[in-house]
């Protein structure tokens, strides 16, 4: 009965040293790390998205990059840690959140020719509080069999009768869809973008679920007809056993390629506030812009570069050119508030 | 997830003990424990202060998006909410007390084996059984090809159950909660109703007009408390309406909170939640003090069962294999299929990782939480009858909802409080340790304090159980011998606690395991466990590599049933 008792007691203070031990450890080799160059990253972005992007940086400078990955509640997460905060760069998959993380001041400006020269002044900040580091655009996948090329060109045509039921898209509020639909409000008003939303809502064929790439899959499943997508999702489609099929049942649609343009989002990057390693982020951050990086951007995530001169990948030119809406990023970022509460009064997700 | 187990009958069996009986006026006039106060006090502090941020959060500003919440979206997410609570109660409830029935009362083939074969679905976390049915009903999926060689391509193709949808979240949620009424449903059979029984099959009464006229009513407050435990689950669901696309409060509030950009109203309705909760919490506490008083002393359990054979025998025994079919069957052959095809080298190391990661995570979680349980439960046990002593007991009460909270909002509530904690202790004192920065947030130590906060209830509940059962003569016979609280407590209550320890630490173990929204915000750098893998898989619609993960999680959750089937059948074979 002792004996037990006191192996209970031993299992007991071993289990409790372990999590200790592992903190101590993880804090003992941020240490060592400070000596080779660490930079601590906060991403929006899916892990097996940047990894090798950080894997380039690594084998090139030496630097570790340890990586936290969470879509909900970063910004919390850096305004609650404050000045302790352990993060240097943040990645963000949209304008919205990286507005959002400028907004309530968690970042800090960076002066950087390089970056400067390397991203177009559309795709950044004025005062370099954040950087677009690549562009996607938002496009229309329709189903090879069942819509006609050239059926449906625009945006606008969303909203025809004639594809009742035959439409499916992820949630219209999510940060994709309402940077779509702001830059409507910013072209078209907000009655008019009402009518337009209330019209798509009526044509949808489910209710909005699931994210872009399970709006293809429901087209290749003879759900829908057509989804609405980023277009980086076709390349990850194709290059996975198991979604091949949905990626081949569809065929790309720029809208509005021969009027305004399609609406092009960014993936991006900041310089968090109170960054402990700030050469590292900021060679992180010049590293992101490298030919190098870019290049594996298109290569790997099938995402368009914003460094002009830097190809896209084949499979991306494959989807043909496009004229994007020259819209500016912060106008898009201004109207998202109005976006939202037309998302939820036009009951788009109901 | 899992709340305490209500084993009503072990407590008949000593008889009822309250708080402010002899134990405490003893207490009181022998000097209450100040180090026994003090440490109790601090435990509840710290127990309570992410519970009290969330509050102070709720009481920020909404923001001018609020009437647009309150007007248009509240009324929905209300109602389906409703919808989805009241629907849960009654399917999983039909389910549960009928099952119970049939396996109390009859025996058919293999009934024995049901009793406690019908508690696994349990085990399986929401989440995951949503994830495989979506598969499994999926265009293309096994059920699709059944129907459309059945009835032709357009007709089978409309006849597929659309199981995103508000049914379908019914239906998920409470194939995996009937254990819970069938549970206490069952206790209530075989236990104190097992005798009424009796008599009014030998006055002559049917089985229907017995089930219908003296069972049901006498398990009244049994099926109330298994209910209750099904509607707290099932408000508390996230992962199960997010994939669905229902949007009730749980997964509104993440709409409140990041497109609306009001954390203050996704508090706001945080703390509603926490309410209803609350409410059905002493809903559920009332009904198991009715229904200590409610039969006799000793429990009893019906003189003979009617034994159906033939035909008749192996229809009863189909129809009760059902749920088990469709609760844990179905959803883990799916699964074992799609991680059969996805078995390769890179994830596999990872998986084994971040299972390892898993395992001592919720093992130190389980143990921490469980100790600070048992601190709290005792501490209020001994506290005394005065005032403070009162609302000490109240305060470890508080310091259970947790429980009741949104994992997310808890964990925004952990967020600050570390925060404040850094900024205002840490640092201070330099932070500095042999020179490595000591900090709290982003720490492993972030994870083990969300976890013990929001598990604290399943600690609590099952000590608390367990305390009920040690008299307090015991207490006061340790201490005229001249023991003090700490050395009776060391010698005496836990080791007559260990098994409400165990099963609590078990609870808690599973419950870690399957924990994601608190997990993803609060981890360190490069942390994956197997519930964050399997979200990450699952968001890329990649559900074949979510498979293994998720079917880990779900064979760990068999661990806590198997103990628990394990102490029904004793009860149930007294």
């Amino acid at each position: 009965m002792k004996l037990t008792k006191l192996m209970g007691l031993g299992a007991a203070l071993f289990t409790l040293a372990i999590p200790v031990a592992v903190t101590a450890s993880e804090a003992a080799g941020e240490m060592a790390g400070e000596v080779a160059g660490e930079v601590n990253v906060y991403s929006y972005r899916q892990p097996n998205l940047v990894q090798p992007l950080f894997d380039g940086f690594t084998a090139k400078t030496g630097i570790k990059v340890n990586t936290v990955f969470a879509k909900k509640g970063m910004a919390e997460r850096l305004a609650a840690e404050g000045a302790n905060s352990p993060a240097d760069v943040i990645l963000t998959v949209d304008i919205g959140r990286l507005m959002d993380v400028t907004d309530r001041g968690l970042v800090q400006p960076v002066a950087s020719d390089v970056l400067s020269d390397a991203i177009p002044a559309n795709l950044r900040d004025a005062d370099g509080q954040w950087f677009g580091l690549t562009t996607r655009a938002r496009v229309m996948f329709v189903s090879k069999d069942r819509v006609a090329d050239g059926a449906i060109t625009d945006y606008e045509q969303l909203a025809d009768p004639q594809w009742k039921g035959r439409i499916c898209t992820r949630s219209g509020a999510h940060a994709y869809n309402v940077a779509l639909i702001a830059s409507l409000v910013a072209h078209w008003g907000e009655a008019k973008t009402m009518t337009w939303l209330k019209a798509v809502k009526e044509n949808l064929a489910r209710k909005p679920q699931g994210n872009d790439r399970a709006q293809v899959k429901a087209v290749a499943a003879g759900e829908c007809d057509i989804a609405i997508g980023n277009t980086y999702y076709m390349g990850k489609m194709i290059n996975n056993p198991d979604q091949k099929a949905w990626a081949d049942a569809v065929r790309v649609v720029f809208p509005n390629s021969d009027n305004r343009g399609t609406h092009v989002n960014v993936s991006g990057m900041a310089m968090a506030k109170h960054a402990p390693h700030k050469d590292a982020a900021r060679a992180l951050m010049e590293y992101l812009v490298s030919d190098e990086a870019q290049a594996l951007y298109a290569e790997q995530n099938y995402e368009y570069p914003v460094k002009a001169g830097v190809a896209w990948s084949d499979l991306v030119k494959s989807w043909g050119t496009f004229k994007g809406d020259e819209l500016s990023l912060s106008k898009i970022a201004d109207y998202r508030k109005k976006a939202i509460v037309l998302v939820h009064l036009t009951g788009f997700d109901n | 997830m899992s709340a305490q187990i209500p084993l009503t009958q072990q407590t008949q069996t000593t008889g009822p003990y309250k708080y402010g009986g002899p134990v405490s006026h003893f207490v009181r006039t022998v000097q209450a424990p100040l180090s026994l106060w003090t440490a109790t006090v601090i435990g509840v502090v710290l127990v309570a202060a992410p519970i009290i941020a969330v509050m102070v959060l709720a009481l920020g500003e909404v923001g001018d998006i609020w009437p647009l919440v309150r007007g248009t979206m509240l009324p929905r997410m209300i109602w389906n909410t409703v919808l989805l609570l009241g629907g849960v109660a009654v399917i999983s409830g039909v389910i549960g007390v009928g099952t119970a029935w049939l396996v109390s009362m009859y025996q058919f083939p293999f009934g024995r084996f049901f009793s406690w074969a019908l508690l696994l679905p349990m085990a399986m976390p929401a989440y995951v059984v949503a994830y495989a049915y979506v598969d499994f009903l999926d265009l293309g999926g096994p059920v699709y090809q059944v129907l459309t060689g059945l009835f032709g391509q357009q007709q089978g193709r409309l006849l597929l159950p659309h199981i995103r949808s508000l049914p379908g979240a019914v239906l998920v949620l409470s194939l995996v909660l009937y254990p819970y009424i069938y549970m206490t449903s069952r206790a209530a059979f075989v236990g104190q109703s097992g005798r009424f029984i009796d008599v009014s099959r030998t006055l002559g009464h049917s089985m229907f007009s017995t089930f219908w006229r003296v069972a049901i009513p006498l398990a009244r407050p049994a099926i109330a408390i298994g209910m209750a435990l099904v509607m707290m689950e099932s408000l508390s669901d996230f992962g199960t309406v997010d994939f669905f696309a229902v949007k009730t409060l749980s997964a509104g509030l993440y709409d409140v909170w990041l497109s609306m950009g009001s954390l203050a109203g996704a508090a706001q309705i945080g703390m509603s939640m926490l309410g209803v909760i609350a409410l059905l919490m002493v809903l559920e506490r009332m009904g198991r003090r009715r229904q200590r008083f409610a039969g006799p002393v000793q429990t009893s359990a019906p003189a003979g069962k009617i034994i159906v054979s033939g035909v008749k025998g192996w229809a009863l025994c189909l129809l009760v294999a059902l749920p088990i079919v469709f609760g844990l069957l179905i959803p883990v052959c799916v699964l074992i299929k799609l991680a059969a095809s996805s078995v390769e080298g890179a994830a596999l190391s990872a998986y084994f990782e971040s299972a390892g990661r898993s395992i001592v995570l919720a093992g130190s979680a389980a143990l921490i939480t469980i100790s600070l349980g048992m601190l709290l439960a005792y501490g209020a046990r001994t506290a005394g009858n005065g005032r403070p002593a009162q609302a000490l007991r109240s305060l470890t009460q508080f310091a259970g909802l947790g429980y009741a909270l949104p994992g997310v909002v808890l964990a925004l509530g952990v967020l600050t409080v570390l925060g404040q904690f850094d900024h205002l202790v840490l640092q201070p004192l330099g932070m500095q340790f042999f020179g490595v920065t000591l900090l709290t947030s982003g720490t492993v130590l972030a994870l083990l304090f969300a976890y013990a906060v929001r598990f604290m209830s399943l600690a609590q509940g099952n000590v608390e159980a367990g305390l009920t059962r040690i008299t307090p003569h015991m207490d006061m016979a340790g201490r005229t011998l001249g023991h003090g609280p700490w050395s009776l407590l060391w010698r005496v209550h836990i080791p007559m606690l260990r098994g409400a320890l165990l099963t609590g630490a078990v609870l808690i173990f599973v419950d870690c395991m399957k924990e994601l929204p608190a997990t993803l915000l609060l981890r360190p750098f490069n942390f994956e466990t197997l519930a964050t893998l399997t979200y990450t898989y699952a968001s890329l619609e990649q559900l074949e590599a979510a498979a293994l993960p998720a079917l880990s999680i779900a064979l760990v959750g068999l661990l806590p049933v198997f103990l628990m089937s394990r102490r029904l059948d004793k009860i149930g074979h007294l």
